[in-house]
């Protein structure tokens, strides 16, 4: 048996520590929001001229009076990623690039994706992005709060919190652009994150009701170890299939993959040190079951 | 728990044959295929164009405000009653009457029966709104009045919208009402959208009037002419619109070597038009599309034939684009295309394979791992992962559902989730067998305990993935339908398929030690 609860104040510090740092990090430097949230062109070009290179696009696309322009290799060589706000929005931005890129490389570029988000539609897309998230939180907490003692619940709700607000936190501190299918991960990452806790709780809350004697400090151990042969083998299976989507997956849905595996890594360790925790500090024990069984 | 009827298993297995059956329809081409149902691959995946376009209603709301103050003078009129100074400001109309009149006003517009002021019951409200500011009335439209203008203007915009892109022929365009006020239009296939959203940007609203020498404001129009440096003075009067038109197709002018629009009239169109050039002649007829002046040539004799043709130095291009738009008729308001997404063939093809890819690598991985882990129950899991995966693809078959990239991301995910359940079932087995000798027993409890672990941790991913359905849009949409009906797949073939193979394995194996490792 490995003595989780060993560790619990250290990893109940270094967690604090985390989640201050990651408020701090998205207060103080923000989230890079793609255009889908920010509104904006972006448009994905493929060049069969090995000579165009990602300086010269650059030096391009300023000359070409579209306000601040990002131009980035996107996956191979070849591939480059070009996004702007197209603040004057005007309508046929995407035929002068086209005509002044031929001007200048010749008819080597071939536009593989182009999206434009007016500032109405992005302004949506973030408010209905806060609302599922909010919404999802919400459902959870009220699901947790039905099937639990409100011990439990917390317990719960501090490690979806923490796992959120951590994944985010990376987000912010590396500048990954948050778009759609970020908004998608965080998601699916409050339902792992929840799904995780409530097998260990399942645990601690039969086993509670089973040994009268043994305190919630040795209980929860007891209880992670059962559960965690479980947790390692669904963790890593979900990350398996989650590093074939990330390598293998194509570039669209890198930052998708990337969040998800920082939502299962957080979810995992989460379950451990931050929702049991909060049972030993709460002290529940065998009567908060049983009065919960005799009210039923 | 153990124990499956015949019955069962001949239902269990004909409904995994089945599905597996549904699921592989879709490598068949349409047509050969004993199914003619198929998964739909989205924009992102077959490449193609999503546009989504606001009405601008403000025109709209402004002509018809125009309209009423026409309306409401003659129908006063009628009732000697005088209204002054009527002006319209900011979508109000402003106008006062005598003191002693006011009321007969205030009734005319609060009654149900108005004969100017329709009345929905339906939601107790009437279009129009009278205020007594001081001075003057304020009209304005309601909240339902709005709500009706803009729904009416909506059904004209998407018949106009439709009929402009069945004209241009693209292969099963999806056009689709957004709100009140957008229609979302769906191209796949088309990796360049810059026809199509020219032909969108275009009211194509279409006028013959008269040029006029006068310069009086009221009655005349300065527009400019397409090249948007002359200028010209035109009469307010319609001789005909873009309403008259029956046909418009582009034409060599072999006389000029010019390429025109040809067009022809309807009985009303041709009988005014007729009229306008004899007794016009030698005057200049203005052809004027979305306040601009194509042309504006010399009347030299009357057209009596109903037909006639429209010069203005078009390229073949603009003329048929211009022959498009007066076939489909103007649009009621503008549209603003307020969001667009373009995904070229080629990209879209690259994500298949590496969405392919990555499913492939990631099954195989789980596979392994699940067998490394626990051999003979690692195989019943596998068995039962790719039953699921049919199922699941089966049931996207049935539903012709929509995949996108992120929702092969969400079949990929739901295969490393997937196995969560048997895991949770084994290991809890595993400790039963450390108390129970009985192989059958120990088997029957683990199923039995572990349940609601199982059903707890299946709702919350269920409810992530309803709560992105109803929020998410387009191919993030894709993901929570995959993720959502894998939960399902996945129940069911654990507890059907999963432990019906079990049950047999352990029946047969009944006295054996240390089953499961």
């Amino acid at each position: 048996m490995i003595a989780f609860n060993k560790y619990y104040n250290h990893f109940n510090l270094f967690s604090s520590i985390l989640v201050i740092v990651s408020l701090i990090l998205l207060t103080f430097k923000g989230l890079n929001f793609g255009i889908d949230f920010k509104g904006g062109t972006l448009i994905e070009l493929r060049s069969s001229d090995s000579k165009v290179n990602v300086s010269s696009l650059r030096d391009k696309f300023s000359q070409m009076n579209l306000g601040d322009v990002s131009v980035k290799k996107f996956g191979n060589d070849t591939d480059f990623l070009i996004k702007f706000e197209n603040k004057d929005d005007k309508k046929n931005i995407i035929e002068e690039i086209k005509a002044n890129l031929e001007n200048s490389y010749g008819n080597n570029f071939n536009f593989r994706r182009v999206e434009n988000v007016g500032p109405k539609v992005s302004e949506e897309l973030l408010k209905s992005g806060v609302i599922a998230i909010s919404l999802s939180l919400a459902a959870m907490l009220f699901y947790i709060w039905i099937r639990f003692e409100w011990q439990f619940s917390l317990g719960a709700i501090l490690a979806l919190f923490h796992d959120v607000i951590v994944t985010l936190g990376v987000f912010s501190l590396f500048s990954f652009e948050i778009n759609l299918s970020i908004i998608a991960a965080v998601l699916t990452i409050v339902g792992y994150s929840m799904n995780d806790t409530v097998v260990i709780f399942d645990r601690v809350r039969e086993n509670l009701r089973k040994y009268s004697d043994i305190k919630i400090f040795e209980l929860t151990n007891i209880s992670i170890n059962e559960t965690l042969s479980r947790t390692i083998i669904t963790s890593a299976t979900t990350l398996l299939a989650l590093l074939a989507i990330y390598f293998f997956g194509g570039e669209i849905l890198k930052g998708f993959s990337l969040a998800m595996i920082l939502g299962v890594v957080f979810g995992t360790y989460s379950s451990i040190y931050i929702a049991n925790t909060v049972l030993v500090r709460l002290r529940v024990s065998q009567r908060t079951v049983l009065r919960e069984d005799d009210n039923k | 728990m153990l124990y499956f009827s015949k019955l069962r298993i001949l239902f269990i297995s004909i409904f995994s044959f089945l599905f597996i059956l549904i699921a592989s329809s879709n490598l068949f081409k349409a047509g050969d295929s004993f199914f003619n149902k198929k998964i739909n691959l989205g924009l992102d995946l077959q490449g193609g164009s999503y546009l989504l376009l606001e009405i601008d209603n403000k025109p709209v709301i402004e002509q018809k405000l125009q309209n009423f103050t026409t309306i409401l003078r003659n129908y006063f009129k009628d009732k000697d009653i005088k209204i002054n100074n009527i002006k319209i400001i900011n979508q109000n109309i402003f106008f006062n009457v005598l003191d002693k009149n006011k009321q007969v006003v205030i009734d005319v517009f609060e009654d149900e029966n108005s004969d100017i002021n329709p009345y929905y019951p339906r939601f107790k409200s009437h279009q129009l709104i009278i205020e007594d500011v001081g001075l003057n009335f304020k009209v304005s439209f309601t909240k339902q009045g709005l709500i009706a203008l803009k729904t009416s203007s909506q059904d004209q915009a998407i018949e106009i919208v439709r009929r402009r892109i069945d004209e241009v022929g693209t292969n099963e365009p999806n056009i689709l009402k957004r709100g009140n006020n957008r229609i979302l239009v769906e191209l796949p296939g088309l990796d360049d959208p810059m026809r199509i959203k020219s032909l969108l940007g275009k009211t194509a609203n279409l006028t013959f009037r008269f040029v006029t020498n006068n310069d009086d404001s009221f009655g005349v129009d300065k527009l400019k002419y397409e090249d948007g440096v002359e200028e010209a003075y035109v009469s307010k009067r319609i001789i005909i619109s873009g309403d008259n038109l029956l046909d418009a197709q582009p034409k060599m002018d072999t006389q000029t070597n010019q390429t025109i629009v040809s067009f022809s009239l309807d009985r009303v169109g041709a009988k005014r038009f007729g009229k306008a050039t004899s007794n016009g002649i030698g005057r200049q007829l203005a052809i004027v599309l979305d306040g601009k002046i194509i042309s504006a040539p010399v009347i030299r004799d009357t057209i009596a034939s109903g037909s006639g043709q429209i010069s203005g130095g078009f390229t073949f291009q603009s003329a048929t684009d211009l022959a498009l738009l007066l076939r489909s008729g103007a649009l009621p308001a503008p549209l603003n295309i307020i969001e667009e997404r373009t995904v070229g063939p080629d990209l879209g093809q690259d994500s298949i394979n590496a969405g392919i890819i990555a499913l492939a690598i990631g099954f195989l991985l789980v596979i392994i791992f699940m067998f490394v882990k626990y051999k003979i129950f690692g195989l019943i899991t596998n068995i039962t992962l790719i039953i699921n995966l049919f199922i699941l693809l089966g049931i996207l078959t049935l539903f012709e559902a929509t995949l996108t990239l992120p929702g092969i991301a969400g079949i990929i995910l739901t295969v490393g989730m997937a196995v969560d359940a048997n895991v949770l079932i084994f290991e809890r087995i595993k400790e039963e067998l450390k108390d129970e000798k009985n192989n059958i027993l120990a088997f029957d409890s683990g199923y039995t305990k572990s349940r609601t672990a199982i059903i707890d941790a299946n709702i919350t991913t269920l409810l992530a993935a309803v709560i992105l359905f109803f929020m998410g849009s387009g191919p993030v949409k894709g993901f929570s339908v995959t993720l959502g009906v894998g939960i399902f797949t996945t129940l069911f073939s654990v507890y059907f398929i999963a432990r019906l193979l079990t049950s047999i394995y352990v029946s047969k194996n009944k006295n054996k030690e240390k089953l499961i490792q």
